[in-house]
């Protein structure tokens, strides 16, 4: 037999002791004064242990006791009265505030006068003008290096002439012209073939931009009027600008992102 | 008759006129008129040729354009033939005239919060406005200070509404309840009528020749029901459910149809007995704000008109109601005009079919307002692109725009005899236009913030307004 087993032994032979369950009683009783004597006395590791131990359990308690007190038939969420009272034809719109409105329109009429676009290519690698146009070499001995073909795609209109052959500088070559570009529009994200109406800027210098040149970064203006749009005076849109993403002249199209 | 054959000896030329009334119909055979014939004397071939005992003033109207000089200067100027019959449409106007307001008369603070709507009671005695620190204040008219203040709701006030009999006044909040007021005392009537599970957007009373006293109102609200309660109940006795989105306003039409606008595009017609749908009127591109009926003057001031008499016992109020609804009528049915966020508006005749008449365009940003006149010949539009339209009631062609107004329109109101109109809007001044003549009257600066609500009196005297800047103004003449 083990050496303590002898309380056991005890209770199995003569049973429990016949104050055995008030005993039991009442050292449950003192268990909470030994705890909390404990919990307040207990020093370094032991006492941290004990007291994050204790706090683990009153956090579980509390949730319990707030769970139980969530009434079962539910209640409006938003009980509290709000500053800023409106009118019941006001509520479901959205209050722009005066100062805003005001500091917008003198932003905008700002930029405007300055010129500068909020656009989504700031910045472009500058092309150069050895990359843009080839040297042609004409004459009898093709001695002469005055013409000049553009390398890159252009836009001409759909008036366009050419200037008499003898005495055009600029070749634009019709296999690199295009007349439509696939402008996609930012917040919808979806991507329509627009005619363009014209290069509006060439980043690269404002030779480029009176040649029609579309390189990356170009602004060009896109007929949109198949979207829609309305003007907030009830005019019809038919023109908006886009700026062109790719290098038109390796993919042979003209990818756009619309300037909203 | 004797007028035309004793004019028509001294002056030379003649011109074939027919008079016809404004639904159309000819009143009587076409008549030769001499051209020194004006306003005043047309008159009286009216009052004559429909046996009027007393003299009723008309306004008579030439394609839409008002006929204010004799026949001969109007000749003159259009450069029209006088072989081809002249068509005048005659229309009656009120007997009684409202002058214009133009001065402020009395300040009045007392709201802590923005007032959100003010209303006159029907006969015009009484003064209510809800505002955003949940009170319902009444004020007395003769001393032109607060009356009673009555609390109770538990979040903004959004809406306040009279009976027509004027005996209840019901205010509807953000938390989607209801209350009813006894205005005499100031006291609530029973507890808060709950339901509702948002916030309430409009509320209107059951016409009170239909029923007298008045029990019944319908409110609608942003979860997108619309109930009917009764007073003496006091619980909701039918639930019209069946809109997707907010119902953002509701109207009890004379004939005993509900029409709600909602933010689904649709208005729906339903019928009062049972709940249930009759008609369902699509159209809209976008969110309906506002209905207009063209009864709807006469069925808010139900028995009570310009000859402020009062009435003893409810059978006698609902039989001046009924009479009075009738003569409003006509023959022609209920019109009921819609104003959407689609910068358009609908006229339809509901009870004849689920087509829309006629389609007013013009506005360039979101109608919020629209209000027939109290004669149900004009009708008036609100909108945030700050003008305010002037439309044919009957047909819905566009007549005049009143451009004035540097702020978005926020609501309108019409004197009691059709001439004057008045408008609040968000740059916080309030205008009266005159409608004769497609103009401003006057221009009524004053308050320091956007105007929320206003409100003419029925009896024309007193206009109330109220807005952002807490105060309640009352304009006199």
């Amino acid at each position: 037999m083990a050496q303590g087993d002898y309380i056991q032994l005890h209770e199995k032979r003569y049973g429990k002791r016949l104050d055995h369950d008030e005993r039991q009683r009442k050292r449950k009783a003192r268990e909470v004064k030994k705890r909390s004597r404990v919990a307040q006395q207990a020093l370094g590791l032991k006492g941290k242990r004990i007291a994050k131990q204790n706090y683990r359990e009153k956090v579980q308690m509390k949730k319990t006791i707030a769970m139980h007190e969530e009434s079962s038939t539910r209640r409006k969420i938003d009980d509290n009265v709000h500053d800023g009272a409106m009118p019941a034809y006001l509520l479901d719109r959205d209050p722009t505030t005066r100062a805003k409105v005001l500091s917008n329109t003198i932003k905008q009429k700002r930029k405007e006068k300055a010129g500068k676009w909020d656009v989504p290519l700031p910045k472009v690698r500058p092309v150069a003008e050895e990359e843009m146009f080839k040297v042609i070499r004409t004459g009898k001995r093709k001695t002469k290096q005055w013409k000049r073909m553009v390398t890159k795609v252009s836009f001409v209109g759909p008036s366009f002439t050419r200037k008499p052959p003898k005495y055009e500088r600029f070749i634009r070559p019709t296999g690199l012209r295009f007349s439509k570009a696939h402008v996609t529009h930012p917040e919808l994200k979806c991507t329509f073939n627009l005619d363009i109406i014209g290069v509006k800027k060439n980043p690269n210098g404002q030779m480029y931009t009176s040649l029609g040149v579309v390189t990356k970064g170009t602004v060009i203006e896109v007929n949109v009027s198949e979207l829609g749009l309305v003007t907030p005076a009830g005019k019809v849109v038919w023109g908006k600008y886009a700026q062109v993403t790719n290098n038109p002249e390796n993919d042979g199209c003209i990818n756009a992102v619309l300037l909203v | 008759m004797a007028v035309e054959e004793g004019a028509s000896t001294s002056s030379g030329n003649t011109v074939m006129c027919l008079l016809t009334n404004p639904e159309g119909e000819p009143l009587g055979a076409p008549l030769y008129l001499p051209q020194n014939v004006g306003p005043p004397q047309l008159q009286e071939i009216v009052n004559k040729l429909l046996n009027n005992d007393e003299k009723l003033p008309y306004a008579f109207y030439i394609s839409d354009q008002e006929l204010v000089v004799q026949l001969e200067s109007y000749l003159a100027q259009k450069k029209v033939s006088v072989e081809k019959v002249l068509r005048i449409v005659y229309q009656p106007q009120a007997v009684f005239r409202i002058r214009p307001v133009n001065r402020c008369s009395a300040t009045i603070a007392g709201h802590t919060e923005a007032v959100l709507s003010v209303s006159f009671s029907p006969d015009g005695k009484h003064l209510a406005s809800g505002s955003g620190d949940t009170t319902v204040r009444l004020w007395d008219l003769n001393t032109q200070t607060p009356l009673f203040t009555c609390t109770g709701h538990k979040n903004w006030v959004l809406f306040i509404a009279w009976s027509p009999d004027g005996k209840h006044l019901v205010s509807g909040s953000k938390s989607g309840e209801l209350l009813l007021w006894d205005p005499q005392t100031g006291k609530q009537l029973g507890g808060p009528l709950t339901g509702h599970k948002k916030w309430i957007t409009a509320i209107s009373w059951e016409p009170v020749h239909l029923q007298a006293p008045s029990r019944r109102f319908v409110s609608a609200s942003k979860d997108g029901d619309a109930r009917i309660w009764d007073t003496s109940l006091k619980k909701c006795v039918i639930s019209l459910t069946g809109h997707t989105l907010a119902v953002t306003c509701v109207k009890w039409g004379g004939d005993g149809h509900i029409y709600t606008g909602s933010q689904d595009c649709t208005i729906k017609v339903w019928e009062t007995t049972q709940g249930k749908l009759i008609r369902e009127l699509k159209g809209h591109g976008h969110w309906v704000n506002s209905l207009a009926l063209s009864t709807e003057y006469v069925l808010r001031t139900g028995a009570y008109d310009h000859t402020g008499k009062t009435f003893s016992s409810p059978e006698e109020m609902k039989e001046a109601a009924l009479a009075r609804y009738k003569k409003m009528r006509g023959n022609a049915p209920e019109r009921l005009v819609s104003g959407s966020d689609d910068f358009t508006m609908f006229l339809w005749e509901p009870a004849l079919s689920k087509h829309h008449k006629a389609r007013l365009t013009g506005h360039q940003q979101l109608v919020n307002h629209v209000y027939f006149s109290p004669d149900g010949q004009w009708l008036a539009s609100a909108s945030f692109d700050k003008s305010v339209k002037l439309w044919n009631g009957i047909t819905g062609t566009f007549i005049a725009t009143f451009r004035g107004h540097v702020g978005p329109v926020y609501q309108i109101s019409w004197s009691a005899d059709s001439r004057l109109l008045l408008s609040g809007s968000k740059d916080s001044t309030l205008k009266v236009w005159d409608i004769r003549t497609h103009k401003l009257k006057e221009d009524l600066p004053g308050h320091a913030d956007e105007v929320f609500s206003v409100d003419w009196s029925p009896d024309g005297e007193k206009v109330a307004s109220g807005g952002k800047d807490r105060v309640l103004k009352l304009w006199m003449n």
